[in-house]
């Protein structure tokens, strides 16, 4: 018989090689799903342990002002730490976002060149600097500033906002330049061609055009913010009380989090609590990340 | 719009020539347009074969077809029979890449690896088992020359491919088909992308490569179809109206659409 | 007329206005950026010196130095790039390859942008619960490199995915036609020609994973105990090799002085730590740009 013939009704070498390499790169994806799913499992169960092993109930939870979980009658209240990172997270985008998308049009249509040259490498450093450094500055540099223009210890919202708002503008200004960029050239062209200035064609037209992309860049900024943990641990003073002034003590479920863990014990209430509000940031991050979606489905819609 | 749907396609299965290779039948769907509506073609072996057409004809997804290089792309379906040494090849129990070792492709755009020269005509050889590097040599040297590309190349054997012109990147493309020996050799609009000299030295190549090879050629340009091909189908709207003799289809073309095509009154 | 004209001027003066605002915003950001860089650098560089960098820290007294810690994030990332590399590998090319346009595909890319956008203390905190004491790992740099490896999985996937998709298909085509698996043509043809944006994207993920503290802070440990530079069993806690042994990291050393505030010179210490941070920073970025440029002129023997 024909060799050539035969060798075609075999299974060759390449074609096992093809099953086994296919098998082994969706075993890797598989295995990401299985961490995702385990996460979101392991951080649920621990997390559900206070309502339903110490029955604490959920409105308590989520709408008690009182946290002080090793007290007796312990109080878990969640409130301050979920208003304290709110309003971190609330403020930090609200200052950074102004500068993200003037700094996101200074790069793609003022100066393109200079933008490249000099804004984006230091987009990319400020991404680049470690949370612990922009804790460790925040404490060494902001906290007695603020001590000084305000009084009180330095430690606060205030000072919590500040580092955040370095931490977040990259991520914001970054995607908003994408979002610019996107915006069609002639959608320009044709609106200088009509007439209007620069400035009028840029927040008639390129802004408008943009906004899902600079609405998606927001909400990925404050996604980072409310999950940041040690800069605003080591600047926010770590009080679970509810918030009253932007310069006193206050705390977010992430200070909160990184302290508690290690102080308490498995299985009692208080580690317990804890992890709910673990969950509850998990549940966060799931809400930031349908926001997402669901601006980009709204605005490939339209 | 010419209405005219009378076909001539000549059945070479019953001229005892021998077939390299042929389809029965073959319709491809992309989704849920059909662009192939059942071809049958015989094509035989050792001669250059050419099929034209006007763009989106289906001559480039026919060809494609014949080494299932269509199986590639998402929702895709080809059905039908493609003979090949007596076997239907479009067959799950086929090994496609055993296939398409001794069914090889050239493609339009010039797509050498980014690796060395020697590395682009090895690599392949290499990971089918071949480890002997005197013959890996004589290789490189042999189809370099039949792809008439040694002599701009033997010094700078070990650069990167991707410093090559286009013609000779070309060229080095046809090295590396030819160097896994294959039976056929299907070659998509080869020359469309080249200058002419280039051109001219690719179909030389091809004209050469005919005493060991079997050669399919898709190409838009009929003055190449005229000269280099011994036999031509001509495909209109995913069907092949005629196939005959090239110097038949470009002189006594049996029906109207093939002359009109041919002699340059549309497409 | 005369309300026309007022208008265009107005137009201009605001378009003008608007132009000096841009420009003072651009070079506000990098005021800023230039504060923060000379800030870190003039306070902590004055306390780098030798002693500081391999010297041991001291938990109580002044004058500790970073040597254990420094050791410990080199060794973490590189235990940490050693699993997340293959994996994100395997990944990436399974989206880039693949993955078919279907339910499937939509359910891991969003399982995967999840994954990206979880706060590291809660993937800190399940590395706790799982490796620490589920597998009985401890605090360990092993249980540290499994949480940093959770935490750089999408990062390293999306970038991998994203450099296989810019090399052309007509690549893949041509490896296909030599009769080469799909596999073959992907690990041998494309990767090599994605190697420049693959290995700049993972030099950048490792930057990322050298800084981070909260996924550490429960699964690496927040102590960094003696170790013996002499002994290689990896399977002793005091040699430096074992990863069974608890390691606190650079940047879990700056957030742990700063927050315990039990040694007197912690200002200086965390000054000197944050400046290393920080250089080590910009040394994965320069390197990051110099590797990939040096890769694709080998490739393609053409300058960038």
């Amino acid at each position: 018989m024909d060799p050539i013939k035969e060798s075609l009704l075999k299974t060759s070498r390449k074609a096992k090689q093809e099953k086994f390499g296919k098998l082994v790169t969706f075993l890797c994806i598989l295995l990401i799903m299985v961490m995702v799913v385990a996460i979101i499992l392991f951080v649920s169960l621990k997390g559900m342990a206070t309502f339903v092993v110490n029955h604490v109930s959920p409105f308590d939870f989520f709408f008690g002002v009182n946290w002080n979980p090793s007290a007796k009658p312990p109080q878990v209240g969640a409130l301050p730490m979920f208003l304290g990172s709110f309003i971190v997270t609330i403020l930090a985008a609200l200052i950074a976002t102004p500068f993200a998308i003037g700094a996101a049009t200074f790069m793609t249509e003022i100066a393109p060149r200079t933008g490249k040259k000099i804004l984006q490498p230091v987009m990319e450093l400020l991404v680049g600097i470690p949370s612990v450094v922009y804790g460790f500055v925040g404490l060494a540099v902001f906290v007695p500033i603020t001590r000084h223009l305000f009084g009180g210890s330095g430690f606060g919202i205030f000072t919590a906002t500040l580092v955040l708002f370095l931490m977040v503008l990259p991520t914001i200004t970054s995607m908003t330049t994408d979002a610019l960029n996107s915006v069609p050239r002639n959608y320009r062209e044709s609106s200088l061609a009509l007439g209007a200035t620069q400035f009028q064609t840029i927040y008639k037209v390129v802004w408008r055009a943009a906004t899902p992309g600079i609405m998606t860049a927001v909400v990925f900024g404050m996604s980072r913010a409310f999950g940041e943990a040690l800069a605003v641990q080591m600047v926010i003073g770590n009080a679970a009380l509810m918030p009253t002034s932007l310069t006193s003590p206050a705390a977010t479920l992430t200070s909160i989090l990184t302290m508690g863990i290690g102080n308490s014990v498995s299985g009692t209430l208080e580690n317990n609590a804890i992890w709910s509000l673990a969950l509850l940031l998990l549940l966060m991050s799931l809400v930031f990340n349908s926001l997402v979606r669901w601006i980009g489905k709204r605005s490939s819609l339209k | 719009m010419i209405t005219d749907t009378e076909t001539y396609i000549r059945d070479l299965n019953k001229e005892g020539n021998e077939i390299a290779i042929s389809t029965d039948d073959l319709h491809v769907w992309y989704g849920s347009h059909e662009a192939i509506h059942g071809i049958s073609l015989a094509f035989e072996r050792f001669k250059i074969s050419a099929l034209i057409g006007a763009s989106g004809s289906g001559k480039s997804t026919y060809l494609r077809s014949l080494n299932r290089m269509n199986d590639n792309i998402y929702g895709t379906k080809v059905l039908g029979k493609i003979y090949y040494r007596g076997l239907n090849i479009n067959s799950d129990k086929i090994d496609v890449y055993e296939m398409r070792k001794h069914i090889g492709m050239v493609f339009q755009q010039p797509n050498p690896f980014a690796k060395s020269i020697y590395d682009n005509i090895t690599f392949a050889l290499k990971q089918h088992g071949e480890k002997n590097k005197e013959k890996l040599d004589e290789i490189v040297e042999k189809t370099l020359k039949q792809a008439a590309l040694w002599d701009q190349v033997k010094d700078k054997l070990d650069t990167s491919a991707l410093a090559l012109s286009g013609g000779q990147a070309q060229r080095l493309c046809i090295a590396r088909a030819i160097a896994m020996q294959p039976d056929i050799l299907l070659m998509d609009e080869p020359a469309s992308a080249l200058d002419p000299v280039s051109t001219q030295a690719v179909e030389d190549t091809m004209v050469q490569l005919k005493d060991n090879y079997t050669i399919i050629i898709v190409t838009h340009n009929m003055q190449q179809a005229a000269r280099i091909s011994d036999y031509t189908a001509f495909f209109h709207q995913g069907d092949v109206y005629e196939y005959d003799q090239t110097k038949n289809i470009f002189l006594h073309p049996h029906i109207k659409l093939t002359d009109d095509y041919v002699s340059g009154h549309f497409g | 007329m005369n309300y026309k004209y007022s208008k265009t001027r107005r137009t201009q003066l605001i378009d003008r206005l608007a132009y000096k605002v841009f420009y003072v915003i651009a070079i506000l950001i990098v005021l800023i950026l230039a504060a923060l860089l000379i800030y870190i650098l003039v306070t902590g560089l004055p306390h780098i010196s030798w002693h500081f960098l391999t010297g041991k820290s001291k938990p109580f007294q002044a004058g500790g130095g970073i040597g254990i810690q420094l050791f410990n994030s080199f060794y973490l990332l590189i235990l940490t790039m050693l699993i997340s590399v293959p994996i994100s590998l395997g990944a990436g090319i399974w989206l880039s390859e693949y993955a078919k346009k279907n339910r499937l595909t939509n359910l891991i890319r969003t399982t995967i942008e999840i994954l990206s956008s979880l706060p590291s203390v809660v993937v800190g905190l399940f590395g706790f619960i799982l490796f620490v004491l589920q597998f009985h790992l401890g605090f360990s740099l092993l249980s540290g490199a499994l949480a940093l490896t959770i935490f750089s999985l999408p990062l390293l996937t999306t970038n991998v995915e994203n450099a296989l998709q810019t090399v052309h298909f007509t690549q893949r085509e041509a490896g296909l036609a030599l009769g080469l698996s799909r596999i073959e043509t992907v690990l041998k043809i494309v990767v090599p020609a994605a190697l420049p944006n693959i290995v700049t994207g993972m030099i950048l993920a490792a930057g990322r994973v050298f800084g981070e503290a909260a996924a550490l802070i429960y699964t690496a440990g927040q102590s960094a105990p003696a170790i013996n530079f002499s002994n290689w069993n990896i399977f002793d806690l005091s040699s430096f090799l074992s990863p069974f042994r608890p390691a606190e990291t650079l940047a879990v050393h700056i957030w742990k002085v700063n927050s315990e505030g039990l040694i007197p010179d912690a200002s200086s210490v965390s000054a000197g730590a944050s400046a290393v941070l920080i250089i080590a920073v910009l040394l994965f970025n320069f390197i990051a740009r110099y590797l990939s440029n040096r890769i694709y002129q080998h490739m393609t023997g053409v300058k960038s």
